[in-house]
């Protein structure tokens, strides 16, 4: 906790490190701008972006597209220099996933693990960024550019904002439901919905339970992510709230463990698509 | 945590990272890699084929082998037999040469004996006829008597 904000209590601290950067359209003037406050942010409604998860989740998404692709240019079938092996332990370790879980025939499903699962780690690593550093920076540019200090908000996980785990799951709920027409027809996957488990008798009962199923997916995928990443940030916060001389002994146990949730939802997320991926493949499941 | 145009955001953003990788980060990843699964794979057929035909050629000389040493034997035998015939032939013919000499001997001998005895009887008929000429002196005409002597030798 930086010195100059002792007037602001913790639960305001804690508040403001759980606001995004928002950019949108003030709905009584309608002029886009930055959100000065959390409830202006609220007030924007739909209209708004943040800023914060877009910058940070792009910037990462980018090096880790930029760092495979300088590695894949330069790729040889002779030995392997250290970059190469360490991209191919991973493309195998994807590639395996895939042979495992996935028995259709699509190009598209690999290549969708590997970006999913990296980017997931890259977004879930920066929650082991001390949590008021890159704020801290965020802060000091705002003030250069004659903001107030108080109002210049950075969320810097982007997957503790639902937006960014649900931007992705959504992806991912259009995906299965256009590989499931194509693979089965619009008729098979009707017949999926409707006639699935209990034959055509219980047709809405069908329905309401093969619906849900399929409303699930994707919620429960980007929940989870969300869920579990929001929690160890709010947990890295609060101890952020200690005193500095006796934060280390619990940020770094938490720190520790974390690194295995960073690892483990962003495995899950891959694994899943995986699976969803190739049950919208399968065609003669009943 | 207000839901807004971020998710649609991330959601483009997912779509074109996801294009990107499939497009041009994961085929030469996995190119480079098949490529090395072949070549390893080829490399170890070659060797499985190498140690085979090795272990085929080990087998082929091991056989020339035998079979040199085979002829190597029949030749020997072959030249010991020959040898066997020849010292054999050696003998009969020396024999046969030494029993000719050996006729040749004999006959000469007996030539030779009969030579001798011939010689003897004219020496010895010849010294009767000095003794009976120096007995009888001019009582004997020394040409009837000549002629009668050398018929009284020859029916001898």
């Amino acid at each position: 906790m930086s010195t100059e904000n002792e007037l602001i209590a913790s639960g305001d601290y804690i508040k403001h490190h759980l606001q995004n950067l928002t950019y949108g359209q003030n709905p009584d003037t309608g002029v886009w701008g930055l959100a000065h406050t959390a409830q202006e942010a609220k007030d924007m409604g739909f209209m708004a972006f943040h800023l914060d998860t877009l910058g940070v989740s792009f910037v990462l998404g980018a090096l880790f597209l930029l760092f495979f692709y300088s590695i894949g240019k330069k790729m040889t079938a002779d030995t392997p220099s250290g970059a190469q092996n360490f991209i191919e332990s991973i493309v195998e370790f994807i590639d395996e996933n895939v042979r495992g879980s996935f028995n259709g025939k699509n190009p598209m499903v690999a290549p969708l693990a590997l970006t999913a699962f990296i980017w997931i780690i890259l977004m879930n690593t920066m929650d082991l960024v001390p949590v008021d550093w890159l704020p801290y920076l965020a802060q000091q540019i705002g003030v250069f550019f004659g903001a107030d200090p108080h109002h210049v908000f950075f969320k810097v996980v982007p997957t503790t904002d639902p937006n960014a785990t649900f931007g992705m799951s959504i992806g991912i709920f259009i995906l299965i439901i256009y590989y499931s027409i194509k693979e089965k027809g619009a008729g098979g996957f009707a017949g999926e919905l409707l006639f699935h488990p209990f034959g055509k008798m219980m047709l809405p009962f069908n329905l309401f339970l093969e619906g849900v199923n399929l409303i699930a997916k994707p919620v429960s995928l980007a929940l989870r992510l969300f869920g579990n990443m929001y929690a160890g940030e709010m947990i890295f916060i609060l101890i952020a709230l200690l005193p500095f001389w006796i934060q280390w002994s619990l940020s770094l146990p938490w720190a520790i463990f974390h690194i295995l949730i960073v690892l483990l939802q962003a495995f899950i997320f891959m694994t899943l698509v995986i699976v969803y991926m190739d049950m919208a493949h399968q065609k003669d499941e009943h | 945590m207000n839901i807004n145009l971020t998710m649609i955001g991330q959601l483009i953003m997912f779509t074109m990272f996801t294009w990107f990788c499939m497009k041009f980060i994961w085929p030469p990843i996995v190119a480079a890699m098949d490529e090395r699964k072949k070549r390893i794979e080829s490399g170890l057929i070659a060797a499985e084929r190498g140690l085979s035909e090795h272990r085929e050629a080990q087998q082929k000389a091991q056989e020339m082998l035998n079979q040199s040493k085979d002829q190597a034997a029949e030749i020997i035998a072959n030249a010991g037999r020959q040898a066997s015939i020849m010292v054999e032939d050696a003998k009969d013919a020396a024999s046969q040469e030494a029993d000719r000499i050996k006729a040749h001997a004999q006959v000469e001998i007996e030539q030779e004996a009969n030579r001798a005895r011939n010689d003897l009887k004219d020496q010895v008929s010849g010294l009767v006829m000095q003794g009976v000429n120096s007995v009888l002196a001019k009582e004997v005409d020394a040409k009837a008597h000549q002629d009668m002597l050398s018929k009284l030798s020859q029916t001898l």
